[in-house]
């Protein structure tokens, strides 16, 4: 990270894309934003610093999904959660490689980046899941 | 009588909830439109109302945007100023929030304000992706997200944190149905048992098919005016004493609670304090089950019980006709349906009969003070109105 990329959601797909997870650090309150943004909600501050967020947490709370939108039908069912990372940030997201009677509050887990396949259309974001530790 | 009337409710209309095969939405809202026009026979449409505004969630499921003016125009209404409003399933309570404020302003004396959606015609994986586009787009809907998964997030936490179970659920559930049974209106006539709701098939674990509301088509509408002028129109208005509104943000993952609806608890306090009134002082409500678990953080969030205790409250059967605090006497978003964009203003439709005891065969008795809790995605929008009677 030179210092020079905008704090925007595409800035932290890239970071993603690159196998790290990134949040905006507020240089005025200290706030840091998961996903960054270009003003801070607690200050109103635009001055703010990159900061890498840990990959590792705990599951808060999770759902099995049957019934899923087309273009994830053929995975159901699978786990979706919210994972709390270490430093706080929370961030929801695919369980995947663990039985789906396995997936429990508090399990520790850690965030997996799948980097994205190009389309024609947009976003093209990568997608990432969280995996047993 | 407690709380300063802020507006009047004067007439109100609610087409059929269902499968409404062969129509349009317009065409829907048109029914509900006819029906208040009905009722309130002293009431010259053409000439007395001001503004209409309309809650309607998605252009997609009709392809067709530009709701205020298409609404305006098949109501009877060209020419009537028109605006729709969106915030997901709290459109039409968001737009009953402006419709007062239009008439507190003094821009207008007589306001139509309803919702519409028409989504039965469209397959369960398309209005599931419809209906997710009001959760948050990168890290909820394109990570494989669904609004059941949100709703079933939150109750697993309701049942990690405070001992809420399967069976609490389904109790909201087996309740709603059998007020939904005594509603002609309803989409789902039917009574089910606590065994055929706790067996269905499972959409987002923990909750199942009938932990879920219905996909529906339908539109509601209601005729507000000055409490002064109310009685040129009708000899039993309803009076509007309190009203709230907040946001939250719309990525559930975001929020300090998965338990707890910050938006709700603001709004219901706001609309408490302005109607004067406490919660017990509440007869009879309608709030937000699109899933068992929010009708039962409603509970909560509203002060009708403690804290945690909300699936007690299912459990006890406390919230069904002759408890202590009936709510959706209309069948609710579980049995009456739920067309998104119409829920907010058929909530205030269910409160206009029930304090006109037309409520029929769920008619809770010597009602006065009822309430409506309308909340849009996963709680990003929440309104709640507070009702009196005359």
């Amino acid at each position: 990270m030179s210092g020079q990329e905008p704090f925007t959601i595409e800035q932290l797909c890239k970071c993603m894309s690159q196998g790290k997870l990134m949040g905006g650090k507020c240089k005025k309150c200290g706030k840091v934003h998961f996903p960054p943004r270009p003003m801070c909600d607690c200050c109103f501050s635009k001055e703010f610093e990159w900061t890498e967020i840990p990959a590792k947490g705990k599951l808060l709370t999770y759902t099995i999904i049957h019934i899923a939108p087309a273009q994830f039908q053929s995975m159901a069912p699978y786990a979706m959660g919210i994972v709390q990372l270490e430093n706080g940030t929370k961030v929801p997201g695919m369980i995947k490689e663990a039985p789906l009677d396995k997936v429990k509050i508090g399990m520790p887990l850690e965030i997996v980046f799948e980097g994205c396949t190009p389309t024609q259309n947009w976003p093209q974001w990568p997608r990432y899941h969280f995996k047993p530790m | 009588m407690k709380g300063k009337p802020l507006v009047s409710i004067v007439s109100a209309g609610l087409s059929k909830f269902g499968k409404l095969d062969g129509l349009y939405g317009r065409e829907i809202f048109a029914e509900a439109a006819k029906e208040a026009f009905d009722r309130c026979p002293k009431l010259d449409p053409k000439r007395d109302i001001k503004a209409l505004y309309v809650g309607h969630m998605g252009e997609s499921y009709e392809h067709q945007g530009h709701t205020g003016a298409t609404i305006a125009d098949w109501a009877g209404l060209l020419h009537v100023p028109a605006t729709r409003t969106e915030a997901a399933c709290a459109s039409s309570g968001a737009a009953l929030r402006v419709a007062i404020q239009a008439v507190l302003s003094g821009l207008a004396d007589v306001v139509m304000v309803g919702g519409v959606e028409k989504m039965t015609h469209r397959s369960t994986a398309e209005v599931t992706e419809y209906l997710a586009m009001a959760s948050d787009f990168p890290f909820e809907q394109w990570q494989g997200m669904t609004f059941p998964g949100l709703y079933a997030m939150m109750a697993t936490a309701h049942m990690d944190k405070y001992g809420t179970t399967e069976k609490d659920l389904a109790m909201v559930a087996v309740k709603n149905h059998y007020h939904g049974s005594m509603n002609p209106k309803a989409h789902f006539q039917k009574e089910i048992t606590l065994e055929s709701a706790m067996a269905s098939r499972v959409v987002a674990w923990p909750l199942k098919l009938y932990d879920c509301s219905l996909i529906t088509d339908g539109a509601s509408c209601l005729i507000l005016t000055k409490p002064e002028l109310a009685k040129k129109y009708t000899d039993m208005p309803v009076h509007i004493v309190g009203s709230g509104q907040a946001s939250d943000s719309i990525g559930l993952y975001e929020r300090e609670s998965f338990t707890s609806l910050a938006a709700a608890r603001i709004a219901a306090k706001q609309a408490y304090e302005m109607a004067e009134i406490e919660p017990e002082d509440v007869n009879v409500a309608e709030v937000h089950d699109c899933f068992t678990i929010a009708e039962i953080i409603a509970y909560e969030d509203l002060s009708f019980c403690k804290t945690g205790e909300g699936g007690r409250m299912a459990e006890k059967s406390e919230t069904k006709l002759g408890g202590r605090i009936p709510v959706n006497t209309s069948g609710g978003l579980k049995s009456k349906g739920h067309p998104v964009g119409a829920t907010g203003t058929a909530q205030a439709y269910e409160m206009y009969l029930q304090l006109t005891e037309q409520a029929d065969k769920r008619q809770v008795k010597d009602a006065e003070i009822g309430l409506s809790h309308n909340v849009g995605g996963s709680g990003g929008t929440a309104t709640v109105h507070i009702y009196r009677r005359d």
